[in-house]
């Protein structure tokens, strides 16, 4: 009972943390929910949230395994949709419409939030086929040469190009770990959305193949929302300039990342940085 | 005797326990655990026991059957293999005791009913002995086990080594068998083809396996020309295909990628019903009911459409392979990793964009290896051409349209094979033997269509793994 008691106080505490992000300041944010609850079944996974996550710049949700970061990035593009159990109360904007509306289609939400997963999952088609793939269901290019000039832009800005340009034909799955990830990279940004959703995208790849990653984040950070989910807290302070603390599904804390990380205002956020739990 | 077997195991594992217990706790670590030793005493006892269970009841048996046989008197003494064995059924009859009567009893020679005493007493002390031989060798092998035992003994090691041999010798036998199936097919082929020459048999449009017994009968050249057999077998299969591929695949793809679970925990069940009907019912449906369906159908176009037909032969095939053809295509397309999915939905694909470009192209080669299971079905299957489509073989022209007409009645490789081995039969004949040539074609057909699918399901594993 004590302990529920001050789970709540320090709720509301996180939401009353005084200091905006100095992020936050400069313009105006790209994705804002309110009240955004996540249920599996009878089970809620994610407890009302609100939070502001702003334009051309990377935020990252870190927290221990379990503690809803994954589940709330993907009510972003609504891929919870696909699990017929779970529920999503709450509203989401991104750039002020709400992307729960019953009218808004689902698809063109999803071409305007681009998502790369945890583990790369590049389509058994050629690597040229894996970035076409989204221009062409969404009708983005008429001739043969739009397309392909769409799948070097993607490729290029993915850094990926110079490793490929010789076998584009080849399959996507003869890739490298972290060339599929760049390869699922590059097919998120084929169908130039304007937000890209990260979920642990270099917890499959080795540390090299992290760095040019990260290297790439900061690359699209000039073009694109990016929101990463992250268990390495050095790749969040590494990457990102907004960084969100999550625990047992609510927001305990959010703030520029290197407030976060050297002067947290909450005890767990501290003890978790500090590696006393998760 | 099997209850003897039991009883000396079980004693044999708790000896071997509490020796290994008493092993650990007397001096030292053990190298395995006590029940490992008593794994290893009851294995070691159990083994050469059902070997005796096994090998005693046929030993003696010959032992005391040659014994009754030598006592009988010289004017009983049976003439060739048939008196003999009527003979030994006497004996055992009598020895068996059944017959109480004395009237009946006394209907029996003096030397017939000596011997059947002598052969009841026999018999009684074989039983005996084998029980006291178990007891001899359970409680020997057990001694030798138990000497092995010591601390150091690596029970756990041996049981292991024991037990891959049973599985060994168990799918050994699996595989004997299909060996000695394949070898004694081919014999009888190899025979057939004395007979009849290869060429005509793959080559010759005429079928007719009925040989006469007498030279003046009628029908009395068997022509053994397999082709219109293997078009009506093609031919049916075709069209079960046509029913079963489509079908059965989409069904697939419901279920897979559309039913919620509840939908699905209901229609999976139906589809596996379908599946367990046996195919003679599906056979008579296909020539009571499916049959002069369509032949009033096409009558009503103005087709003339014999009353066992290919068609429906074909269609009615095609359903019953279709719960086949989905539960495979079924595992495939499920098969095929969520993340994909999720990748393709996270692009902004709808469902059937997601089903048309992703899905079904990563399960294909496990969707071509489920059709290819169902053609091999397709073309081994009986009992449905039996009844509907026909016994008479189809004549063949190059007339294409009128060879293949699916209207008519046509007889398959099976059919074929059912109708010349019912019945009375002499194994001698082109009659019978080319029943063996015709299983062999079939058996060579499967076998290279299950190759292939089976090629084609490997390289489909490489891809995710």
């Amino acid at each position: 009972m004590d302990a529920a008691v001050m789970d709540t106080d320090k709720h509301h505490e996180a939401i009353m943390t005084p200091a905006e992000p100095l992020i936050m300041k400069q313009g105006t944010p790209k994705i804002v929910t309110k009240d955004v609850t996540v249920h599996y079944g009878e089970k809620q996974a994610i407890f009302p949230l609100d939070i502001s996550i702003p334009d051309r710049a990377v935020s990252s949700f870190i927290g221990p395994s379990g503690c809803g970061k994954s589940t709330f990035l993907r009510c972003i593009n609504r891929m919870n949709d696909t699990i017929p159990i779970c529920r999503v109360g709450g509203k989401i904007t991104i750039d002020g419409s709400d992307i729960y509306d019953p009218d808004l289609d689902v698809v063109q939400l999803r071409a305007r939030v681009g998502m790369v997963f945890q583990k790369p999952n590049p389509f058994p088609k050629s690597i040229m086929e894996n970035v076409a793939y989204g221009p062409r269901i969404h009708g983005m290019a008429q001739s043969k040469t739009d397309i392909e000039e769409i799948v070097v832009n993607s490729l290029k800005r993915a850094g990926l190009f110079e490793e490929v340009k010789d076998r584009l034909d080849a399959p996507g799955t003869g890739l490298s770990g972290g060339q599929q990830q760049r390869l699922c990279i590059a097919r998120a940004i084929a169908v130039n959305p304007d937000v890209i959703l990260m979920d642990e995208p270099c917890s499959a790849l080795d540390p090299i193949a992290t760095a040019r990653i990260e290297e790439l984040i900061d690359e699209l950070r000039e073009n694109y929302c990016i929101v990463i989910v992250t268990h390495s807290m050095q790749q969040a302070a590494r990457v990102s300039q907004l960084t969100a603390f999550f625990h047992l599904g609510t927001l305990v804390e959010v703030g520029d990342t290197e407030a976060i990380f050297t002067n947290p205002q909450e005890r767990r956020t501290q003890d978790y940085i500090m590696g006393r739990f998760g | 005797m099997l209850v003897l077997v039991a009883v000396l195991v079980v004693l044999a594992f708790f000896y071997g326990k509490s020796r290994g217990s008493a092993l650990g706790t007397a001096g030292g670590k053990l190298h395995s655990l006590p029940y490992y030793h008593g794994y290893f005493v009851a294995l070691m006892v159990a083994i050469p026991l059902l070997m005796l269970a096994v090998a005693w009841p046929a030993v003696s048996a010959s032992f005391i059957e040659a014994r009754a046989l030598a006592i009988l008197p010289a004017d009983l003494q049976p003439a060739d293999g048939l008196a003999r064995d009527a003979v030994m059924r006497d004996i055992r009859l009598l020895a068996s005791g059944v017959i109480s009567d004395p009237d009946r009893l006394s209907a029996y020679p003096q030397g017939v009913r000596a011997a059947a005493a002598d052969f009841a007493k026999l018999n009684w002390a074989s039983g005996w002995l084998q029980i006291a031989v178990g007891l001899l060798v359970g409680v020997g092998a057990a001694m030798l086990a138990s000497r092995k035992l010591s601390t150091r003994f690596r029970a756990r090691n041996s049981v292991e080594r024991i037990f891959l041999t049973v599985l060994i010798i168990c799918s050994a036998v699996a595989i004997l068998t299909t060996v000695g199936i394949v070898f004694s097919v081919i014999f009888e082929t190899l025979r057939f083809f004395a007979k009849v020459p290869v060429t005509e048999f793959l080559f010759g449009t005429q079928w007719s396996p009925q040989t006469a017994l007498r030279a003046d009968q009628v029908g009395s050249s068997g022509a053994f020309g397999a082709v219109p057999l293997f078009i009506g077998t093609t031919l049916v299969m075709l069209i079960a295909m046509c029913v079963a591929g489509p079908i059965g695949l989409f069904a697939a793809i419901y279920m897979a990628e559309y039913a919620s679970p509840r939908a699905r925990s209901v229609a999976k069940p139906i589809l596996e019903v379908l599946a367990g009907i046996p195919t003679v019912v599906f056979g008579f449906f296909a020539a009571l009911s499916v049959a002069p369906l369509i032949r009033r159908w096409g009558e009503s176009f103005g087709l003339e459409v014999a009353s066992e037909s290919a068609l429906a032969a074909g269609i009615v095939m095609g359903v019953m392979i279709i719960p086949f053809m989905s539960s495979l295509s079924d595992d495939v397309i499920n098969a095929v990793p969520q993340s994909l999915r999720d990748g393709s939905y996270a692009m902004g694909a709808t469902r059937s964009e997601t089903v048309k470009k992703v899905v079904l192209p990563a399960a294909l080669p496990g969707i071509v290896s489920a059709f290819m299971l169902s053609v091999s079905r397709a073309v081994g299957e009986t009992m449905i051409v039996v009844m509907a489509a026909g016994l008479a073989a189809h004549a063949v022209s190059w007339d294409l349209i009128e060879t293949f007409n699916p209207l008519q009645a046509v007889t398959t490789v099976t059919v074929q094979i059912a109708t010349l081995l019912v019945g009375d039969q002499e194994f001698e004949s082109a009659k019978t033997l080319s029943a063996f040539a015709l299983g062999f074609v079939l058996f060579f057909f499967t076998l290279i269509l299950n190759m292939i699918a089976l090629r084609v399901v490997a390289r489909f594993k490489e891809q995710y793994d």
